[in-house]
């Protein structure tokens, strides 16, 4: 790297610097042999492809005419006339956007709920010597050891009286133990002594939870609330269980009328079995929040936010 | 098979909080006890009413959802009725147990779940392994950093989605048997072949979770002490000699770790995975535990022998993970210790 320092002064570096300059390879580390160079291109080439391909067939898919999937025999690797009609159809009302609609609601509340009482409980749970704070503690660890079993779950949210509201899709699931973790160690790995100088200048518990903490846990927020968020986003049990299908939301539409192939009602009527190509585009719907959100918060993960979890 | 929640953290980072503590614990020895330990129990309740107050959802959410439904395990020895409820339905002892054993369906899910666990272990287990070595060995940062992007995402798609994006991949207009026919080879469909189902499991499993996998694996190689690389090449240790004598020892702890962690969940499938999927190859491949609680008691009414499954499962999942954290504890300190010779 000190090498390149010289070239760094011209103000443009030729291609091969340019990749050199990204490489971080050792002084002692002998060049690779251009066989593996070129077994590991392929390599990487083949697990990228593997991962994408798939996406990029239900999306490929999902734009093309009926016309066209029916002449390929059910494959089309790429629309020779890409359209949007699959796309018109599910969203000129009914079944699909209303479920949409439900989904997003569904995620922003519950994850906004979920990181909020989280947060507390993690930042209430930093004091040392809270009255029960072990207790507390322990109290929440131990629920990642067991599971009170699918069917006591199932009775408790009935005897709750909460069989088809919302709340069954949000407070089963409100929090979970190793999140709690995450955050509370990311509270008690900062400088405390910030905070008991706030503390000295007379700001309550609160207010330095609002004004301090806060505003440094972003990192850490994210990445919890990414969770809980896809979470929300990708479940469907819980719907299927307690939920009548007109409150459905989008996860069990999709399973309801992709993966069974039921026919969809409202807007779709004329179609009795969805097309394979509607179908499709039900299917980049709900994956497209996951897609949009991922990129922003992947460069948490490389950043080890998830510091000191296995501490507890 | 998903790496245990509680091992997501990366051991590069462990270092900091357990060297902060060592710095803390060293200060509190030349001080007296610090003054909090002094505060009486009341002024400590008037001084911390706000952190009580926070900690209170979070706490009555964990005893609501996690703790009061453990009590109502106690329909695995009723014959529970819905409309009677829990006190009015007749106790029939371990009634619901010995025909839970006598079941055949029972044992048939009891299979099908090893059989798949089995197969995960196998096949699953490697793959985050083999995947972080060659990133690991990748020296460009950008194309490290863009592979990894690539493959944590399927990590966050839903069941549900992957469910249809593999029938659009495997079934019958699939790609994949596209692919079959043009090179002659018989086609079948992978969805619905109960025979399959097992690999069918275990490769939906690999695409969603392989790469998330890697998190671990690559924190632990970073662990790994970078001048014993310089080192061996000094003394004219290869690549291929570096890798067997240097990164596969310093990573052996946390892979025996992680194994002995899985084999601690050996009774758990991935419930919703199953769910979607078990109906295309019926109850004979397709039944496992899990599945056999939700559709022969919340389905067909049979709550008492369903529960009994769940609660034996439940046991029985508690202990062999208790215990296999037991032994990954003494495996570990092992691991970390014979690693620590080589030095």
């Amino acid at each position: 790297m000190t090498r390149l320092s010289s070239t760094a002064v011209a103000p443009r570096l030729s291609i091969r610097d340019r990749i050199r300059r990204g490489n971080e390879r050792p002084v002692w580390m002998e060049k690779p042999k251009p066989t593996t160079q070129v077994v590991k291109a392929v390599a990487l080439i083949v697990i990228c492809f593997l991962a994408i391909y798939p996406l990029f067939a239900v999306l490929a898919t999902s734009l093309s005419s009926q016309a066209e999937i029916a002449a390929n025999n059910g494959l089309v690797v790429f629309p020779k006339a890409p359209t949007l009609d699959a796309y018109r159809t599910i969203f000129s009302g009914g079944v699909v956007t209303d479920a949409l609609v439900r989904s997003l609601l569904i995620t922003v509340i519950g994850t906004t709920l979920s990181i909020a009482v989280t947060v507390a409980m993690a930042y209430g749970l930093t004091r040392r010597d809270l009255v029960g704070g072990k207790f507390f503690l322990m109290l929440a660890l131990f629920t990642m050891l067991f599971s009170p079993g699918i069917i006591p779950s199932f009775l408790m949210v009935k005897e709750m009286g909460l069989m088809n509201s919302y709340a069954a899709l949000v407070l089963p699931t409100l929090m979970s133990a190793f999140n709690l973790v995450v955050v509370r160690s990311f509270f008690m790995n900062m400088p405390q002594e910030l905070f008991e100088a706030a503390k000295i200048d007379g700001a309550g518990d609160f207010r330095i939870l609002i004004q301090m903490v806060l505003p440094l846990s972003k990192g850490v927020i994210a990445v919890v609330g990414l969770f809980y968020g896809v979470g929300y986003w990708n479940a469907f049990f819980n719907a299927m269980l307690y939920m009548d299908s007109d409150k459905w939301p989008l996860s069990m539409i999709l399973r309801q009328y992709v993966l069974l192939g039921q026919p969809m009602g409202d807007a779709v009527a004329e179609i009795a079995v969805p097309s394979q190509a509607i179908q499709m585009a039900v299917v980049v719907v709900s994956l497209i929040p996951v897609v949009i959100v991922f990129p922003f918060l992947q460069k948490f993960f490389t950043k080890g936010v998830l510091t000191g979890a296995i501490k507890g | 098979m998903s790496i245990s929640s509680q091992t997501l953290a990366p051991p590069k980072e462990e270092r900091t909080p357990a060297g902060n503590k060592r710095v803390r614990a060293s200060k509190r020895k030349g001080k007296p006890a610090p003054e909090y330990r002094q505060v009486s129990f009341m002024a400590r309740l008037r001084r911390d009413k706000v952190m009580l107050a926070l900690v209170l959802p979070g706490v009555a959410y964990f005893v609501l959802f996690h703790y009061v439904p453990l009590a109502g395990n106690i329909i695995a020895f009723l014959d529970y009725k819905p409309y009677l409820g829990f006190v009015d339905s007749v106790w029939v002892g371990f009634d619901n147990f010995s025909a839970m054993f006598s079941d055949a369906a029972f044992w048939g899910a009891l299979r099908n779940t090893l059989v798949i666990t089995g197969l995960q272990l196998v096949l699953f287990f490697p793959v985050p392994i083999a995947l972080s070595l060659l990133l690991n060995s990748i020296m460009s940062k950008r194309i490290r950093k863009f592979v990894q992007s690539v493959v944590y995402l399927p990590h966050f798609i839903g069941w549900v989605i992957i469910v249809a994006v593999f029938s659009e991949i495997l079934g019958a207009t699939g790609i994949v048997p596209h692919l079959l026919d043009s090179a002659g080879l018989p086609r079948f469909d992978a969805m619905t072949t109960p025979e399959f189902f097992p690999f069918l499991v275990t490769i939906q499993s690999i695409w969603k979770d392989a790469g998330w996998g890697t998190i671990i694996f690559l924190a632990a190689l970073m662990n790994v002490d970078q001048e014993l690389y310089e080192a061996a090449a000094v003394d004219g240790a290869g690549p291929w000699q570096r890798m067997k004598n240097i990164t596969i020892p310093g990573i052996m702890p946390i892979i025996i770790l992680l194994l002995i962690l899985n084999l601690g969940s050996i009774l758990s499938v991935g419930f919703e995975q199953i769910v979607l999927q078990r109906d295309n190859v019926g109850p004979g491949a397709g039944e496992v535990l899990d599945t056999y609680v939700y559709f022969h008691g919340i389905q067909d009414g049979q709550w008492g022998t369903a529960a009994a499954v769940g609660l034996v499962k439940g046991i029985i999942g508690l202990f062999l993970v208790l215990g296999s954290n037991k032994l990954a504890h003494m495996f570990g300190q092992e691991g970390i210790y014979s690693s620590d010779k080589t030095k």
